[in-house]
C-alpha cells in the first residue's frame, strides 16, 4: 500500500530483518512431533513442554519455583540456554560492586524477606504488596528470553515470572497515567557499594505505558525453574526482553505511574549514551562502542567471530509496532 | 645492602626475574586453554593484559629510584628485561583486542580506533613504545650515543601518562575510579622522584660547570 497509517503498523526498514514469527512455531511444532512421535498428537503438547524441561536443567541451588510453559508469543526461544554459572556468577548490579563477579560475591547479604514491593502514583488501587502475595497474584510462566547487554555481550535465560500487565490490570492506570516507573533497593547495610559515587541510588528505571502493558514485558521471581538468586535481583525483578539488559530493574520496591518521563539512572549518569528507551538497536551505536554485534556468553569461543545483533534483540514481530513512526536514532 | 646487591648479582637472578615475569602471560595461557577465565574470557585476557602492562611500567619506572634510595646498583641489570617485559604485554593486550575483540578485521579495528578515544590513546602509547623496544640492544645504544639514546627513552614518562589516561577514560564509563587512581598515585610517585633528583641536581651544580656543559 502506498499510503500508510498507523494502523498499518510498524513499518520495516529492511524485510530481511524480521525475524518470522512462523519460524519459531515451526521449529517448536518440529520439536513437538519429534518428541510426540508414535505416542500421537495427543501426548504433543505434553512431550513438546517435557522437551524444553529437560533443556533447562535445574541447577539445584535455591528453592524451586515452577513456571509453566508460556503461551505469549515470542516468549520461547529455543537457542541453548546459557550455563545457571554464568547467568549467575557474571552479573551488572552496581549496589554490590562494579566487576561482574562482585555481585556473586556480595549480594548474600541482601535481606528479601520480608519485602513489599508498593504500587503508586497515577492509579485507581494502589497498594503494597507483600512479595508472597506479589507471587501469587497470577500464574507463574517459564519463559526463554535472550539477554543482551549494552556492554555488547548476550545470554539465554529461562526466567519464571509473569507479564508485568497482570499487575497493571489490578491496579487500574487513570487516563493520565504515561509512564511506569521501577524504584528499586538502596539499603547501604545490605548492599556494600550504595553510596559509592558510580551512579544516583536508588537505581531508577522506567518504561513507557504501552511498553510496560506488552505481554513479554515481566515481572521475574526466578530462573532455571529456582527462585530469583540475589545477584540476580531477588525476590522481584523486571525483564524487558528487546532493551538493553540494564532497563531490567533488580530488586524492585516500588512501581509508580506517572504522566511525566521519569529521569533513570543511567540516563542522569550519561545522558548522551544512554537514552530513554535504549531498545536493543544494531543500528544505532553507543557513542563509545558499536552495537552491531554480540558475544554470546559460554558459546561464542575466544575465536570465533561476534554475532549479529537483532533488531529489538529478535523480538521485532512484538514489540515494533511500539515504535511505529518514531526516529529511533533520536530515541535511542 | 651489601647482601641484596650480591644475591642480585647471582648468576640464577635473571632467569628467575625471566620466569616470575613471564608468569601472568602463562597463567592466562592455561586459562584459556582449559576455558577457566570466567564467562566472558575474551574480556578477561584484554583487561588482564593490559593490567599487566601498567604494572610492568610501574615496576621498569620503580628500578632507577630503588637503585638510587637503596645504594644497590646491581638492581640496573633488570631494567632492560623489565621494559621489554612491558612491551611484551602491550603487545599481546594489543593482539587480543584485535584478535578476540574485533576478529582481526582490520576495517573494522580502524573504525574502533577512531570511534573510541580511550583506545586510540592506548594504540598511541603502544606505538610510541615501539622505538623504546626495537633501540634496546647494545648495538642500537651504540649507534645512537647514550645521550640521543636517553633522550628517546625518555619518551617513556609520555607513555605512561597516555597509559594512564587510556586506563582511567576505560573506566569512566562506569565512573569507576578506584584502581586507576593506585596506579595515579603509584606513577606520580615514580616520576615526582625524578623531578625531584633533577632540582636537586640543578642546584648543587655550580654555575660554571652547568656553563661549561651546556657549550659542550
Amino acid at each position: 500500500m502506498l499510503i500508510k497509517t498507523h494502523r498499518s503498523g510498524f513499518i520495516h526498514p529492511v524485510s530481511s530483518e524480521i525475524t518470522p514469527q512462523g519460524i519459531y512455531q515451526q521449529r517448536r511444532d518440529l520439536m513437538r512431533l519429534m518428541a510426540g512421535g508414535a505416542a500421537g498428537a495427543a501426548l504433543a503438547g505434553w512431550a513438546g513442554r517435557e522437551a524444553l524441561a529437560q533443556g533447562v536443567a535445574k541447577p539445584g541451588k535455591l528453592a524451586a519455583l515452577p513456571g509453566a510453559k508460556s503461551g505469549v508469543a515470542g516468549a520461547v526461544t529455543m537457542e541453548k540456554v546459557t550455563d545457571y554459572k554464568d547467568a549467575s556468577g557474571y552479573n551488572n548490579f552496581y549496589e554490590f560492586g562494579t566487576d561482574k563477579s562482585d555481585p556473586a560475591k556480595n549480594a548474600h547479604t541482601l535481606v528479601t524477606k520480608p519485602w513489599t514491593v508498593a504500587v503508586e502514583g497515577l492509579v485507581k488501587q494502589p497498594k503494597t504488596y507483600a512479595i508472597d502475595d506479589l507471587i501469587k497474584l497470577s500464574a507463574q510462566e517459564e519463559r526463554i528470553y535472550r539477554l543482551r547487554c549494552v556492554e555488547g555481550w548476550s545470554m539465554v535465560i529461562p526466567w519464571v515470572g509473569y507479564s508485568l500487565s497482570e499487575l497493571i490490570k489490578k491496579v487500574e492506570p487513570l487516563g493520565n497515567a504515561k509512564y511506569v516507573e521501577f524504584i528499586t533497593q538502596a539499603d547501604p547495610k545490605t548492599m556494600p557499594f550504595v553510596g559509592s559515587r558510580v551512579l544516583d541510588w536508588p537505581y531508577v528505571e522506567a518504561l513507557r505505558l504501552d511498553e510496560a502493558m506488552n505481554p513479554l514485558t515481566m515481572l521475574g521471581f526466578g530462573m532455571y525453574g529456582e527462585v530469583m538468586p540475589n545477584q540476580n535481583g531477588a525476590p522481584v525483578r523486571l525483564v524487558v526482553p528487546w532493551k538493553y539488559g540494564f532497563k531490567s530493574g533488580k530488586s524492585i520496591v516500588k512501581i509508580r505511574f506517572t504522566d511525566k518521563e521519569p529521569r533513570t539512572a543511567w540516563n542522569k549518569a550519561a545522558a548522551s549514551e544512554y537514552g530513554f528507551y535504549s531498545n536493543v538497536n544494531p543500528n544505532v551505536d553507543h557513542p563509545r562502542w558499536s552495537q552491531a554485534t554480540e558475544r554470546r556468553i559460554g558459546e561464542d569461543g575466544l575465536f570465533a567471530k561476534k554475532r549479529k545483533t537483532l533488531m529489538f534483540n529478535g523480538y521485532e514481530a512484538q514489540v515494533g509496532q511500539l515504535y511505529a513512526g518514531m526516529d529511533l536514532k533520536k530515541n535511542y | 645492602m651489601k647482601a641484596a646487591n650480591a644475591a642480585l648479582m647471582h648468576p640464577a637472578a635473571k632467569p628467575l626475574v625471566f620466569v616470575l615475569a613471564l608468569l601472568p602471560f602463562a597463567w592466562l595461557f592455561y586459562g584459556a586453554l582449559t576455558n577457566n577465565l570466567g564467562a566472558n574470557p575474551a574480556e578477561h585476557l584484554i583487561r588482564a593484559t593490559g593490567d599487566w602492562t601498567l604494572r610492568f611500567l610501574c615496576i621498569v619506572l620503580a628500578v632507577t629510584p630503588l637503585r638510587v634510595i637503596t645504594g644497590t646498583p646491581a638492581l640496573a641489570r633488570f631494567r632492560r628485561m623489565l621494559g621489554l617485559f612491558t612491551y611484551f604485554y602491550v603487545v599481546i593486550h594489543l593482539l587480543s583486542y584485535s584478535w578476540f575483540d574485533m576478529g582481526f578485521d582490520v576495517p573494522e579495528i580502524i573504525k574502533d580506533i577512531i570511534k573510541r578515544p580511550f583506545i586510540l590513546v592506548g594504540f598511541s602509547a603502544f606505538l610510541l613504545l615501539t622505538p623504546l623496544a626495537a633501540t634496546s640492544f647494545n648495538a642500537a645504544i651504540r649507534k645512537m650515543g647514550a645521550r640521543r639514546w636517553q633522550m628517546l627513552h625518555k619518551l617513556v614518562y609520555l607513555i605512561a601518562g597516555l597509559g594512564l589516561l587510556h586506563f582511567f577514560w576505560m573506566r569512566s564509563g562506569k565512573n569507576d575510579f578506584a584502581e586507576v587512581a593506585v596506579y595515579a598515585v603509584i606513577l606520580a610517585v615514580l616520576l615526582g622522584w625524578r623531578a625531584w633528583q633533577y632540582m636537586k641536581k640543578k642546584r648543587l651544580q655550580p654555575p660554571a660547570v652547568a656553563g661549561k656543559q651546556l657549550s659542550n
